[in-house]
């Protein structure tokens, strides 16, 4: 190994310590211009290279198309190129001196749902793009809907193609108060609107020309701004076990450590602390994370807690706070988004995955079906297929800790597996 | 309420360290591949620090074509050795000797393509459940669609179009007998993300890396360095050169910058300027264009 050479500069005069991430999450259709303006993002803020440009103009011009189509960005896979559409969530990366975001971008048609929940379960705020010219449509409230049972804290509504509408403020208000009662309705967090021209550029980086009315940021202004210093729980200390590290070594001889990512809450050195299941009292010694000891630790931190007493914790235990605990039981109510073609089973049993714990489970009650284009309870068809939600109950072969999917989405969330393919069937959000 | 942030180099890293652990946790036999380039470093510095003060729980594997840069072999014997960690080498030459493998014929013949025969092999022999990857997404079109926990059929074969959903934090390593799953921690990361952090964590980085004088030839637009298992074409002209790697890969198919950047900052400062993609100089990505989907659903890295 060779020692480095470093010039001495500090973090921020080589601009990256101040940089947050920002996960989102893109809908919308083939029209809407969602692609246009992932596209415009990415070459304005140069995270398309030339050699990726030149790759895309070859293939646009290949396939008889005019214009350079940017969808040949993020469309990988060659079936999605050959039948032009687009299969799976694809993940973009850009980068500005604020922040650097990851984007989910997931397709419009086919597996809407199931691909729109991948990709929003991590994100933290939603992008809903909707064509001007043809205001809230049932596609919105799909997305809207989407956005609000996922938990999405932020939503950016992006009113699209306002060239084609004379920028005229009365469509982008009349749009504006169509979505906000939808918003309000489905309990939709921190509602954002911009007018903006993908194709154009109008307020994507840079101010519209065309639209003085219009006093609020950019699209990418807003995104560099929204805050996201509250998208994670910070009150309620949750700490799954993920790994007991043990090194038996001389040095270390006596050293037991439990290594996870906190998922809610602070934890602190002299906390009290209890360890469920089992409930056993004891208090943090020390938070570890590689050579460093931390004073705190907070989401999404992955750490290791040292504690004072000798207790019997392995993966699937979960360490919180003395005081305020989650919820411990063995039946419980979830909403769940179906991903298989392979209807969900009524009194099936499938293996459950809930933060480092697993166990097997048994559908007890299927209590309703969403019709997610009316946003409908549809009571009297329980058949749950691919792409469908529901709200049900399960019951757990063994006690697991959790709060409500509101108050925690990593506490709160599970997914199904089919114990014979082994494939994940079921999205649960824990009511 | 209280709130704390970390920045994003800090979430990449947390993130990572999870999903390094996860595979500790979920499977019997895993291995970390080692490459000797920039990712796979990165890679093993975060298991190292996923598991302090413990020694990192699975050994590391190199897929050695016999085409290297010398200070990469020095670099990966040095390293397994300072750190006290399994390092297994399989040699794509051995492949080639028991007849599993044929040698590309021609100018531009790689052992790149081969490499996945003797990563197979060698999965299947020493019954490795799970690989884990320095792949990112942001590298290549085919990559920004892959899970962090990949399922491998019992061909070693990547099915793309049936991938299995992937949401919040859980991470579904269940298989059947005979498969087995390719994990990638460093999913997110971009190039700009892995230099910023091997400059925050001041990890050692191979000589390769920075600028030096090189024998090269340009071929099709990309300098290549020159080695005794390489022909030139005609026209083709070796001469002396101020490079450094963008990638460390196979020789015969690593592109060479000609670049002047002798401290990470340079460096840095080169990848935020710079219009031209690290896999710009890759020949193995030239070939079609869906020249890494082909490979990877084969069973490549």
């Amino acid at each position: 190994m060779i020692d480095n050479k470093i010039a001495g500069l500090s973090g921020k005069e080589i601009g990256y310590l101040d940089m947050e991430l920002l996960r989102f999450t893109t809908a919308g259709s083939v029209d809407d211009g969602k692609s246009t303006l992932i596209g415009r993002l990415l070459y304005d803020s140069k995270a398309i290279f030339e050699d990726q440009m030149e790759a895309i103009e070859r293939a646009s011009i290949s396939r008889g198309g005019e214009e350079v189509n940017l969808a040949l960005l993020t469309d990988g896979l060659r079936a999605e190129r050959e039948q032009g559409i687009t299969i799976d969530v694809a993940y973009r990366y850009f980068a500005t001196p604020k922040r650097k975001f990851i984007i989910a971008d997931t397709p419009g048609h086919i597996q809407y749902t199931r691909n729109m929940v991948t990709g929003a379960s991590t994100a933290n705020a939603a992008v809903i793009l909707i064509d001007a010219r043809n205001g809230v449509i049932e596609q919105t409230r799909r997305h809207a809907y989407i956005a609000a049972l996922l938990q999405i804290p932020h939503v950016v509504v992006c009113v699209n193609k306002m060239d084609l509408v004379e920028f005229s403020q009365e469509v982008f208000e009349a749009i504006k108060k169509d979505f906000t009662e939808v918003a309000h309705k489905l309990g939709n967090n921190d509602v954002n609107f911009i007018p903006i021209s993908a194709k154009l550029g109008d307020n994507v980086v840079d101010p519209s020309q065309h639209m003085d009315w219009y006093i609020g940021p950019t699209f990418i202004g807003l995104m560099e701004t929204i805050p996201v210093g509250g998208d994670h729980n910070f009150s309620d200390p949750r700490f799954p076990v993920q790994y007991v590290i043990r090194p038996q070594s001389d040095q270390y001889h006596d050293y037991r450590g439990y290594a996870g990512r906190v998922a809610g809450g602070i934890f602190r050195v002299g906390q009290e602390v209890v360890a469920l299941p089992g409930g056993q009292k004891t208090t943090i010694e020390g938070i570890d994370l590689g050579e460093q000891t931390l004073p705190i630790a907070f989401p999404p931190q992955s750490v290791t807690l040292r504690l004072a007493h000798e207790i019997d914790i392995s993966r699937g235990s979960m360490i919180v706070d003395a005081v305020n605990q989650p919820v411990q039981g063995q039946e419980i109510d979830l909403m769940v988004c179906w991903l298989n073609s392979k209807p969900l089973q009524h009194r099936g049993k499938y293996l459950l995955k809930h933060t480092s714990n697993e166990m097997k489970c048994v559908v007890t009650e299927v209590a309703y079906k969403v019709n997610i284009n009316t946003l409908e309870e549809i009571h009297d068809d329980t058949t749950i297929g691919l792409n469908e939600i529901a709200k049900i109950s399960i019951k757990t072969t063994r006690p697991i800790f959790y709060d409500s999917y509101k108050k925690n989405r990593e506490t709160g969330s599970l997914i199904l597996i089919d114990e014979g393919t082994n494939n994940v069937v079921g999205a649960g959000m824990i009511l | 309420m209280e709130l704390h942030t970390i920045n994003h180099l800090r979430e990449l890293e947390a993130e990572s360290i999870f999903v390094i652990r996860e595979v500790a946790a979920q499977f019997e036999n895993p291995v970390m591949l080692f490459s000797g380039g920039k990712d796979s470093i990165v890679m093993f510095f975060l298991a190292r620090k996923a598991f302090f003060p413990a020694k990192v729980p699975f050994p590391l594997m190199h897929i050695d074509t016999g085409h290297n840069f010398e200070e990469t072999i020095s670099y990966r014997d040095d390293l397994a050795e300072k750190t006290g960690t399994k390092m297994i080498v399989k040699y794509v030459q051995d492949s080639i000797d028991n007849g599993r493998a044929v040698e590309e014929k021609g100018v531009n013949a790689s052992r790149n393509v081969l490499q996945t025969v003797t990563l197979l092999d060698a999965i299947e022999e020493m019954k490795f459940d799970c690989a884990m990857g320095g792949g990112r997404r942001d590298e290549e079109k085919a990559r920004a669609k892959e899970r962090f926990f990949s399922h491998r059929d019992e061909f070693g074969q990547w099915d793309p179009k049936n991938q299995r959903p992937e949401l919040w934090n859980l991470f579904n390593g269940k298989k059947h007998i005979g498969e087995h799953f390719r994990v990638f921690p460093i999913s997110n990361w971009t190039e700009m993300d892995v230099w910023q952090y091997i400059l925050m964590e001041n990890i050692p980085m191979p000589s390769l890396y920075f600028t030096h004088e090189r024998e090269v030839f340009c071929r099709d637009g990309v300098w290549l360095a020159t080695a005794p298992f390489m022909q030139l074409k005609p026209g083709e002209k070796a001469e002396v050169k101020r490079i450094r790697c963008r990638t460390i890969g196979d020789i015969t198919c690593t592109g060479v910058a000609l670049s002047e950047a002798n401290t990470l900052e340079e460096i840095i400062q080169e990848v935020a300027a710079s219009r031209v993609t690290e896999r710009g100089g890759r020949a193995d990505d030239k070939r079609s264009e869906a020249a890494m989907e082909d490979r990877k659903k084969e069973g490549y890295f």
